[in-house]
């Protein structure tokens, strides 16, 4: 066009697509290839890809393995942990993760990774992709009476076998999932499943679980659990012992006989130490199950998705019968409730002593809600496990065994994508830590598979050297902040803070 | 511009080396001033490499029998090993791993060793000396990650040189193998080799069978427009029986022309192995336990 323009015609715009694109192109200069990376792809090596038009440093492993050869750059995630106030470095609230060596973009391209791995029986391996074998898992805390599952139970991920249902925990079912006999010890899609699962456990997300002989499990850390398509949405405040003991008193002036539902231990008012502190008389009541101390009953039914962690769907047919001789008489009343107060019935003695529903009194409900408000929100909770292994810990220093003793010593402290953990007694560096209490994205995978997370060690310059650590590796903050690619965070992506 | 970098194990026995998408592990076994001395030419060998390649890179990526020149060593050993191919398709990067294992061993490979073992990324150049052997671990099928076989090569065997391909890996494939290693006189021949025999395991147009154009997933690709696998659905037996006859046929070719000693193709549950003639596998493949013969 040349010339005047009529007013009425649109301006020509030269293609925005091929703009963007070519805008968003970056020029690798990490190596002499010097590869032109398209938004979404990677360079020849795999270790750097375009994200969203910015260079970045996208290989888990290789960060391990250079911390390993005592050479090359780490790539941190700065987490702070007050507000960030939009200065670039807080001094000492300023604290340098791991995190960032965990992405595992892009996911149809496996690492091209090299760690020499020795293999028994073998000098060298042919392989299409070589990969590291780390053992990790997770320990999983599911916040429910409801029976998942038995003890030992196999647990499955897409059908595969990834872990087991281990000892309960007070109000808690306990499943353990990975470890390096499902993660490497049968078939590969055993250990892609288990990969699998525990990624997406220590990542946050909904995660399908079955168990044998048990229940479905939909899992996600920080949230309630879903048991066989039922959402959890309260933890038991007590047994049921316990809870008769918490509110005996609410209970003694407005019901004759209260039975509290449990799967562990079952609670009867009149019969237990306080309903005997509080003068109560017997009500006669026969129950099923074993009989541990007064008032306190184990098995009463089997365990299952009914009332209190039990099979139970009609509270009554736990009771045998009321004694006349015993103290039962027309017109006592009975309230049945399980540990959480989400189920509950009110009941009368008729003229034969045979227990009528009837209309629970205001009062009594009150009692009952009382139970549900003083429940927890159930949740699930993820613990990520694993070891620092001689060859991490000879990536810090010359004698890895100086590492440990400063570990031990409190002298070198041990964080988790800058989460705090918890240490084993015992040897070797071996730690728990809450997944929720990690920065998104600090988990990644490579195909192997094998499970990648952040870990740092954080201690004073002069004890680094005493212990043998790599002088010549010690790069100040202001220079890492300075050449290097980072992510700042203010501490609102914590997982538990959904 | 990052610069090699090197780095032992912490028993001291192998050197990591590693530039760009470069990485090797060497093992040197012998006396300790062999292997020290060893480790230290390969050291200073690479420092050269990468650069040496980029320079050239662009005459290598041209499909082979272009009858450009090189003047690079490991440029040279590409264009080497990928000639002669006929009419398959190959460029000088299908060799480009094997060649430069085959460059740093040439140098590093010295009398004071019993054994040196340069391994690119499971392409792998070796040196044995007088009465010397070496124990190769295969990859088993794809269901199961433990080790598939093993194949012993001993020095009096022509054989110096092992390579691995499929679609799996690092490098694109046209075809749909498992995994395809190849035994060779070198490992630049072996890489080549690997590379065209697991490209003609295929089934053409098959729908389980995800392709995209090369350049498409990595701009600057040696393959250009043509389609890289990208992903393989469910096979039944016959036709993963199909695939791997289309590349037996390439690699007994291969093995009859003597451009290779033996080579093992791994698709699904199956596997088949095709031996030139000095029977390299025959009475020396120990496993693959269990897997039917393709």
């Amino acid at each position: 066009m040349n010339g005047q323009r009529p007013s009425e015609y649109p301006e020509i715009v030269p293609d925005a697509a091929a703009i963007l694109d070519d805008v968003a192109k970056v020029r690798c200069e990490a190596c002499p290839i010097r590869c032109f990376i398209k938004v979404g792809q990677t360079g020849s090596c795999d270790r750097y890809g375009n994200v969203d038009g910015v260079l970045t440093r996208i290989d888990p492993v290789t960060i391990l393995q250079r911390t390993r050869d005592r050479a090359g750059e780490i790539v941190p995630f700065a987490v702070l942990h007050d507000t960030w106030d939009g200065e670039l470095v807080r001094g000492e609230d300023f604290f340098v993760t791991g995190t960032g060596s965990g992405t595992t973009y892009p996911d149809y391209k496996p690492a091209p990774l090299i760690v020499s791995s020795d293999v028994r029986g073998v000098d060298t391996v042919t392989v299409v992709t070589e990969g590291i074998f780390s053992y990790c898992g997770v320990k999983v805390k599911i916040d429910t009476d409801r029976h998942v599952g038995p003890e030992r139970a196999i647990v499955r991920s897409d059908g595969e076998a990834v872990g087991h249902v281990t000892t309960g925990e007070y109000g808690s079912q306990m499943l353990s999932i990975g470890g390096v006999n499902h993660l490497t010890g049968g078939v590969k899609r055993e250990g892609l499943a288990t990969m699998r699962a525990i990624l997406a456990l220590c990542q946050g997300e909904s995660t399908e679980l079955t168990v044998d002989g048990g229940s479905r499990l939909q899992l996600r850390a920080g949230s309630a659990p879903i048991i066989d398509g039922t959402l959890e949405e309260l933890m038991r405040v007590g047994c049921g012992s316990a809870t008769v003991g918490m509110f005996a008193i609410d209970w003694s002036t407005l019901v004759d006989e209260v039975v509290v539902v449990d799967d562990h231990i079952t609670g009867v008012l009149t019969e237990h130490q306080a309903g005997v502190v509080l003068d109560m008389p017997a009500s006669g009541i026969v129950i099923t199950g074993r009989k541990s101390t007064p008032g306190r009953y184990f098995n009463i039914a089997a365990p299952g998705s009914g009332w209190g962690g039990t099979d139970l769907v009609d509270p009554l047919a736990i009771i045998e019968r009321f004694r006349a001789d015993r103290g039962a008489h027309p017109g006592l009343r009975l309230l049945m409730v399980g540990t959480t107060g989400e189920s509950s019935a009110y009941f009368v003695l008729d003229d034969n002593l045979v227990p009528r529903s009837a209309e629970m009194p205001q009062a009594v409900q009150d009692s009952v809600d009382h139970i549900r408000l003083n429940c927890e929100p159930a949740m699930t909770s993820v613990l990520f496990i694993a070891g620092a292994g001689g060859s991490l810990r000879a990536g810090v220093t010359k004698n890895p065994i100086g590492l440990t003793r400063s570990v031990r010593s409190r002298l070198t402290s041990v964080t988790c994508g800058g989460a705090p953990v918890y240490l084993w007694p015992g040897g070797g560096i071996t730690f728990m830590v809450d997944v929720t209490a990690m920065p998104p994205g600090s988990f990644g995978h490579v195909p192997t598979p094998a499970i990648v997370a952040p870990l740092e060690f954080t201690m004073s310059t002069a004890d680094y050297l005493a212990f043998g650590g790599h002088a010549g590796s010690i790069r100040s903050i202001e220079s890492v902040l300075a050449d290097e690619r980072i992510r700042q965070l203010d501490g609102s992506h914590l997982l538990g803070d959904r | 511009m990052s610069r090699p970098i090197a780095a032992l194990t912490a028993d001291g026995l192998k050197l990591h080396l590693q530039h760009g998408p470069i990485d090797l592990i060497i093992t040197a076994e012998g006396c300790s001033n062999g292997r020290r001395e060893a480790f230290a030419i390969a050291e200073d060998v690479m420092q050269t490499v990468l650069i040496d390649l980029v320079a050239e890179l662009a005459i290598l990526r041209i499909p082979a029998g272009s009858g450009r020149a090189v003047a690079g060593s490991v440029a040279s050993r590409m264009i080497s090993a990928t000639s002669g191919f006929g009419e398959i398709f190959i460029t000088p990067m299908a060799a480009v791993a094997g060649a430069v294992a085959d460059h740093v061993l040439s140098h590093s490979m010295q009398a004071g060793l019993d054994r040196l073992i340069v391994n690119n990324g499971g392409d792998i150049a070796f040196g044995l000396s007088a009465g010397r052997s070496i124990s190769i671990g295969l990859m088993g099928p794809a269901s199961d990650h433990r080790l598939g076989g093993t194949v012993t090569i001993n020095e009096a065997d022509d054989v110096r040189g092992v390579a691995t391909s499929g679609w799996r890996g690092r490098s694109f494939s046209l075809g749909i193998a498992d995994a395809v290693t190849v035994f060779a006189h070198d490992a630049a021949a072996a890489d080549a080799a690997a590379s065209v025999i697991a490209s003609a395991v295929d089934l053409p147009g098959h729908p389980s069978i995800r392709r995209e154009p090369a350049c498409a997933l990595q701009q600057d690709s040696d393959l250009g427009e043509l389609l890289v696998t990208v992903s393989v659905g469910e096979l039944d037996a016959a036709e993963q029986h199909e695939a791997m006859q289309h590349g037996r046929v390439i690699a007994e070719r291969l093995a009859d022309g003597g451009r290779i000693a033996a080579a093992l193709i791994v698709l699904g549950d199956q596997w088949c192995a095709i031996e030139g003639q000095h029977g390299l596998l025959g009475n020396r493949l120990l496993g693959p336990a269990g897997l039917p013969r393709g």
